[in-house]
């Protein structure tokens, strides 16, 4: 059913932390990886060895460069995926409720056996979040791993997404947004979690942490005034002569 | 947006066929015998054949009829259903036409009406869509409309309100642009605010995510052609309302015939640039502006 929810028990959730996010794209193998087998139709590759290789991927990173107004530049790698918003709008466009919202815990998963591939939702998204399979003609999109984390033949250390499970730097965590008192949630308040696009009104659950200030040069050292060093001799008469002019 | 000609087709002919519709069950184009057996079937022709044209874009089109089940939140929904029902209405009033069952005309009010809603519809499913901001405007309702009543009128050879309607298109089609043009400024996503890295500087695109392509590239980060936007607005504007306007004057049906033909030219350029000239924010992402 297509109407989303008035209030969701749980608020599932990633927070991603791109202080720490390498760029390494191991979440990406590792969704691609569990999601081939799990949930609905595997995530199919169009021309994979050939000249023009493409694919149906649940999760991309990029790299963009920040330029600070009074820092040097800096690297951000960015993990992009579905936020699961509370107010999704690729669910409430989607004629044949294939795409839902669950009420339990807040996952927008779609039915693949409803699905038409109409391709609606994936424009309703602004984040990017949906890529329809192009071998089965249904929509794909990041589950949550609702086949892992609520798993019980896996061990408890695996019931979370592939993504987090195998991140090696730990930027990425999983847990209940809704719950203020949830490692997740403390870590938005303490490190300011930011939504995406907050002016497409899509209230996303994800979290995004930003890059902690970096040290500047100037205060990188606490030799740093020492290394002021006067020019003398010679060379400090070339300095000052040539500064006058 | 990707312009696939699928969604091109089925929004010009089922709006045209609808706009038509309208105007012959409203009484506007008195028919009867063999004529009125023509003229709605060329209506319900185009309208069918728009509709049809619409499943060629979907990726499992045997499950098509479960798109009547969310008529609650979806307007694609609400849109199959309009336009089912509409066809149904206004069936009565066509054998009514053709075999001469004289049935009151009310009918066919009724049904005029439920053809601009159907065609409401369909402008709402891209006019909801606040991630393509150009789309996301009362402009889309309006053209959409303006589409269909002229189209209906051209080819209803209405002299008065033919011409009429083509001014109206006329400066649809360019408020449409105008506003368009500064919609995705006026929405106010750019690169800083998809990514929130506005918070500490200027952001731009370091490396992309992959080397290939993906359906979010293809489908909706479509740029070819954008540079003849110009040359089509203005096509758009002459074929599709100021020749018309004209060319219905001259007297008998190839006037009409040749009307329709150039309006529907211009009305083919007019979408085909209603998709390709719209950007979605997902682009940003990818360091497009669209
Ligand atoms: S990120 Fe996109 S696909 Fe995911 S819930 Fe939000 S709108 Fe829907
Ligand atoms: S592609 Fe599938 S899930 Fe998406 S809107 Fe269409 S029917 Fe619904």
């Amino acid at each position: 059913m297509t109407m989303l929810p008035a209030t969701t028990e749980k608020k599932l959730g990633l927070v991603i932390d791109l202080d720490t996010c390498v760029g390494c794209h191991a979440c990406v193998t590792a969704c691609k990886g569990w999601n081939d087998q799990g949930y609905g139709v595997p995530l199919s590759d169009q021309n994979p060895y050939g000249a023009d290789p493409s694919g149906t991927f649940l999760n991309r990173v990029h790299s963009y460069q920040v330029q600070p107004v009074d820092a040097a530049p800096q690297t951000i790698n960015f993990p992009r995926s579905c936020l699961h918003c509370d107010d999704a709008p690729c669910v409430t466009v989607c004629p044949t409720g294939a795409s839902y919202k669950r009420a339990e815990d807040g996952i927008v998963l779609v039915n693949e056996d409803a699905c038409i591939g109409c391709g609606l939702c994936a424009w309703a998204c602004p984040y990017g979040a949906r890529e329809m399979d192009a071998a089965a003609g249904v929509m794909k999109k990041c589950t949550l791993c609702v086949d892992r984390i609520y798993n019980e033949n896996l061990p408890e250390e695996d019931r979370e997404p592939a993504c987090v499970r195998t991140c090696p730097t730990g930027a990425r965590h999983f847990g209940d947004l809704n719950d203020a008192e949830s490692a997740v949630s403390r870590l938005v308040a303490a490190r300011g979690g930011y939504d995406l696009m907050p002016e497409m009104g899509t209230r996303p659950t994800n979290k995004y942490l930003p890059p902690r200030k970096k040290d500047r040069p100037d205060q990188a050292s606490l030799l740093a005034p020492l290394l002021d060093i006067k020019a003398t001799g010679f060379a400090g008469w070339l300095d000052r002569m040539l500064g006058k002019i | 947006m990707h312009p696939a000609p699928s969604v091109i087709v089925f929004t010009v002919l089922s709006g045209i066929g609808f706009g038509f519709l309208a105007f012959v069950a409203a009484g506007l184009l008195p028919v009867s015998g063999w004529g009125a057996f023509f003229v709605w079937g060329l209506g319900y022709g185009l309208a069918v054949v728009g509709l049809g044209a619409s499943t060629f874009h979907l990726g499992n089109p045997q499950r098509a009829l479960l798109a009547f089940t969310q008529w609650r939140s979806s307007w694609l929904s609400r849109e199959a259903w309009a336009s089912v029902v509409t066809l149904l209405v206004l069936a009565p009033m066509a054998l009514s036409d053709w075999l001469g069952l004289g049935l009151p005309r009310g009918i066919g009010w009724l049904g005029a009406g439920l053809c601009l809603l159907t065609v409401a519809a369909t402008s709402m499913i891209y006019a909801q869509i606040r991630a393509v901001p150009r789309w996301n405007l009362w402009t889309t309702p309006l053209l959409f409309l303006a589409f269909a009543l002229t189209g209906g009128a051209l080819l209803a050879g209405r002299e008065v309100l033919a011409p009429l309607l083509c001014l109206g298109l006329a400066a649809a089609l360019i408020t449409t642009f105008l506003l368009g043009d500064q919609q995705f400024v006026r929405r106010g996503a750019n690169l800083g605010t998809a990514t929130g890295l506005d918070r500490i500087g200027a952001a731009s695109v370091f490396e992309l995510p992959h080397t290939g392509g993906n359906y979010l590239m293809h489908e909706m980060i479509h740029v070819v052609g954008r540079k003849h936007a110009m040359k089509l607005r203005v096509i758009a504007v002459i074929c599709g309302a100021v020749l018309p306007a004209a060319l219905v004057l001259l007297p008998g049906h190839l006037g009409i015939a040749f009307a329709v033909l150039v309006h529907l030219a211009g009305a083919f350029a007019a979408r085909w640039l209603f998709f390709a000239e719209a950007e979605h924010v997902v682009g940003l992402y990818y360091g497009a502006r669209g």
